[in-house]
């Protein structure tokens, strides 16, 4: 019988459904199909108009029925159609799925659309009076749950039949690594022998373009959208903000082989560190990245010789990518030569709250199909960077374990180790 | 006893009242003083304002004060006041090793852009272009990171250098609820040995008030104790500024720094009631009753909102369950939001810790308690969804 618990006694995680949806396509077939034949699902913005705007491509899921309706609806759309298809993999009931639910998801506002209508309905003297005027008239809660931090997490545990109070989270662009971390926790504690994470990311609005490009993070490579995201080359010049969703229905292996699921792989460590440094910017020594990583490690038992792919944070800015170079040289050494890195947000963009969950998913399929996805558009390399980020091309490969790396502003670093297969 | 119980090692508090446990414990103290509110500054919602703060003697670099707006600026502050209390601010290793959870909402948007944004639309119908126009000159580029979520638990590890992680919880009152439970959940299993938790909210900011107001919650009229806002125009809540954080420690952490704590969390409990169902009354009778506390008067502190719905199930509560005697804290506060919950268990453990039960907040509806406290409930009902409670015993 295999073992179920791991190093320290804990129960194993396995992860039984996955879902998936980018701007490469809904579902996992789809994005692998795309993703391994180095498709790019970055495209120049149709959804509002780009007068003004410095950067004008994304990686926005235009395909979704909301995908024009406003970044709740949206997110929660993709969170939702993401679930489905995890949960639908993992067999467990589509309107009772019995275990919590943790969600990583963008900070909410109201929708500008609605500010403009609500003030152009409302009375008195100042803009905000006008528009509080108008909301204590409104005759439906759609406008309040849009706005409301916990509506998207309490509708999706309406509809999954989720256990308990949904969490919602937020650590930036590390949020989708926090949500299974939360989930992975859980099980850990005992509290609950399955658990659904999602990150998801509908949020790719004009202003949330406008304030990434105020503090200069985004590319410009207008032109050529498809070109545009390019971790780890001497000219990249900024992430590609994007949208998507993955979901991971975890499991206690235990309860996983009980009852004859599909081990689709293991969420077999995680680490976290805060900076201390900067809102935006890392410690140069990169410190508390290598923390996480080594806390991941740590965490899954093993040693820098135990791990087979990166899947790289890469977001294609300058200063990220040097960092996280300078953070995998460091715990890995001279075996990092050795050990393909690369970045699925070459193709997918920066999907920022969801992007850690969607790279854990591509991550665990990266080891079941044997097949590393290239970072794409790795024309011209950084000699500063010296990292084989498999490049332009899939590779053919046997991945037995992966890192996922997730560093957010904020401050936020978390790595996520998984593996195909119980030690 | 175990090593792994949760003790409250330290905590911060900001409201109306004041800051600090000594200070709210004096002024809840104090049954003859008169509301601190102001209703003419957003009238015509009152409000319970921040007191005087100075920031400097929490975030003392203006360079870090001015990447922040108020509500970073208290949350930061708050988390300050929480570490000092607990003996570990400026202790490297300890700050270093140390995990947090935060529970936040949004940032302050920048009004002015706003309302010029607003202005101009009346005389353009290219709203879209106008928004890129606008927002491309007129926004900061900090205020985006004044805003964030995750920021404020990103500058409480800049200034006061907490960094052995940091998780941002969001969902209002729940956030708050998952925060403590979630934190108390980690010590409890050996998955961490000290964390930072609580939260912030800044009332005094239109949008903030337009938050709970899209959904008609907030009270209007004559301001009033949060148990007879029943029947009121408006919806009954009452906002105010502050925040709460709590530093939880392992028994065995505690004590092999020699540290005293205020109380134990004996357990936290919370729940998505189907609100809408009418089983809220009866679901809400299970939670006080699977939270097994001891026989006879239990003092509760409440963090009712005065919204109608929740408000009115949990008085309903009060006048089944007889053995608890409540102390709704927000008629003295104020609501507040994502801390209000950190904000119910801090006034809990304050009561076992001065070994009294806190004076009626509104002696209409609460009654006087005789004995010390021996244990206490901590309940927080959201304003529109969630529930959580906590049961507090002696450390």
């Amino acid at each position: 019988m295999a073992k179920t618990t791991d190093h320290l006694g804990r129960p194993l995680v396995a992860v039984t459904g996955i879902g998936v949806v980018t701007s490469l396509g809904v579902g996992k077939g789809d994005n692998w199909a795309a993703l391994t034949s180095g498709k790019s699902g970055i495209h120049r913005i149709t959804r509002f108009p780009v007068d003004h705007l410095n950067t004008q491509i994304s990686g926005m899921v235009d395909f979704l029925p909301s995908s024009t309706k406003g970044a709740s609806p949206l997110t929660f759309e993709l969170a939702a159609t993401a679930a489905e298809e995890a949960i639908g993999e993992s067999g467990f009931s589509m309107e009772d799925f019995g275990g919590p639910l943790f969600l990583a998801s963008p900070p909410v506002e109201l929708d500008w659309r609605d500010r403009f209508d609500l003030y152009k309905a409302g009375k008195g003297e100042t803009a905000a009076q006008r528009i509080a005027q108008a909301a204590s008239e409104l005759k439906t809660l759609d406008l309040f749950e849009s706005a409301q931090f916990g509506s998207i997490a309490d509708r999706l545990s309406e509809k999954f039949g989720t256990r308990g109070l949904p969490i919602t989270l937020s650590t930036a662009c590390a949020s989708g690594a926090t949500a299974i971390q939360l989930g992975v926790e859980a099980i850990r504690r005992g509290e609950c022998d399955r658990a659904l994470a999602i990150g998801a990311d509908g949020s790719a609005t004009a202003e949330a373009l406008i304030r990434f490009s105020l503090l200069s993070a985004l590319s410009t490579s207008n032109d050529t959208p498809e070109k545009a995201s390019k971790p780890f080359s001497k000219d990249r010049d900024g992430f590609v903000l994007a949208e998507g969703s993955a979901a991971l229905v975890l499991e206690s292996l235990d309860s996983a082989i009980a009852r004859g699921a599909t081990i689709i792989g293991l969420m077999t460590g995680c680490g976290e560190r805060a900076d201390d440094f900067h809102r935006t910017r890392s410690k140069p020594d990169a410190s508390p990245a290598i923390a996480a990583v080594r806390a991941a490690l740590e965490d899954a038992g093993l040693d820098e010789s135990g791990i087979a792919y990166v899947n790289a944070h890469g977001t294609s800015t300058p200063e990220n990518d040097k960092m996280e170079h300078l953070s995998l040289s460091t715990v890995f050494g001279e075996r990092i030569r050795n050990i393909p890195v690369s970045s699925n947000k070459s193709m997918i963009g920066h999907t920022l709250s969801a992007a850690g969950a969607i790279e854990a998913a591509f991550s665990l399929l990266t080891m079941r199909h044997g097949v590393i996805p290239p970072t794409i558009n790795y024309d011209h390399p950084d000699p500063a960077i010296d990292l084989d980020v498999v490049p332009n091309v899939k590779r053919e490969a046997d991945v037995t374990t992966v890192i996922s790396n997730s560093f957010g502003f904020g401050g936020q670093n978390t790595c996520l180790v998984m593996a195909r297969e119980p030690a | 006893m175990s090593n792994r119980d949760v003790l409250i090692t330290g905590i911060g508090l900001v409201s109306c009242l004041g800051e600090g446990p000594d200070a709210h414990w004096r002024a809840l103290n104090d049954e003859t003083a008169p509301p601190r509110i102001d209703s003419e500054r957003f009238a015509p919602y009152t409000i319970h304002p921040l007191p005087e703060i100075d920031w400097n003697l929490q975030i003392p670099k203006r360079g870090d004060q001015r990447q922040m707006e108020t509500w970073q600026r208290l949350g930061t502050y708050v988390a300050g006041l929480a570490l000092d209390d607990a003996g570990i601010k400026n202790d490297e290793a300890l700050c270093a090793s140390m995990d947090m959870v935060v529970a936040a909402g949004g940032g302050e948007r920048d009004e002015a852009v706003d309302a010029s944004i607003l202005e101009a639309s009346a005389n353009r119908n290219d709203r879209e272009v106008l928004l890129n126009e606008k927002l491309s000159t007129d926004l900061r580029p900090t205020l985006f990171l004044a805003q964030l979520s995750n920021l404020l638990a990103g500058n409480i590890s800049i200034v006061h250098k907490v960094t052995g992680s940091s998780r941002t919880f969001m969902g209002e009152e729940g956030a708050g609820i998952a925060a403590i439970e979630t934190a108390a959940a980690r010590i409890r299993s050996g998955q961490s040995n000290h964390i930072l938790v609580g939260g912030a909210f800044q009332s005094e900011h239109s949008d903030m008030l337009l938050g709970y107001e899209l959904g008609g919650f907030l009270h209007r009229g004559e301001w009033k104790p949060v148990w007879q806002r029943q029947g009121s125009a408006g919806g009954g809540l009452v906002s105010g500024s502050g925040g709460a954080f709590l530093v939880l420690e392992s028994r065995a952490h505690a004590e092999s720094r020699g540290r005293k704590a205020y109380a134990r969390i004996d357990s936290v409990l919370s729940n998505r009631i189907r609100r809408r169902d009418g089983a809220f009354e009866a679901e809400l009778e299970q939670m006080a009753e699977n939270i097994h506390r001891p026989a006879g008067e239990t003092l509760v502190i409440s963090g009712a909102s005065g919204a109608h719905s929740a408000t009115g199930a949990e008085l309903d509560l009060y006048e089944r369950a007889r053995a608890l005697a409540p102390r709704a804290f927000s008629s003295r506060t104020g609501h507040l939001k994502e801390a209000q919950f950190p904000f119910a268990v801090a006034l809990a453990a304050l009561a076992l810790h001065n070994g009294a039960p806190y004076p009626p907040f509104d002696p209409e509806t609460e009654r006087p308690v005789a004995d010390a406290p021996e244990s206490v409930l901590a309940t927080t009902l959201g304003y529109h969804v969630f529930e959580g409670m906590a049961l507090l015993g002696k450390a």
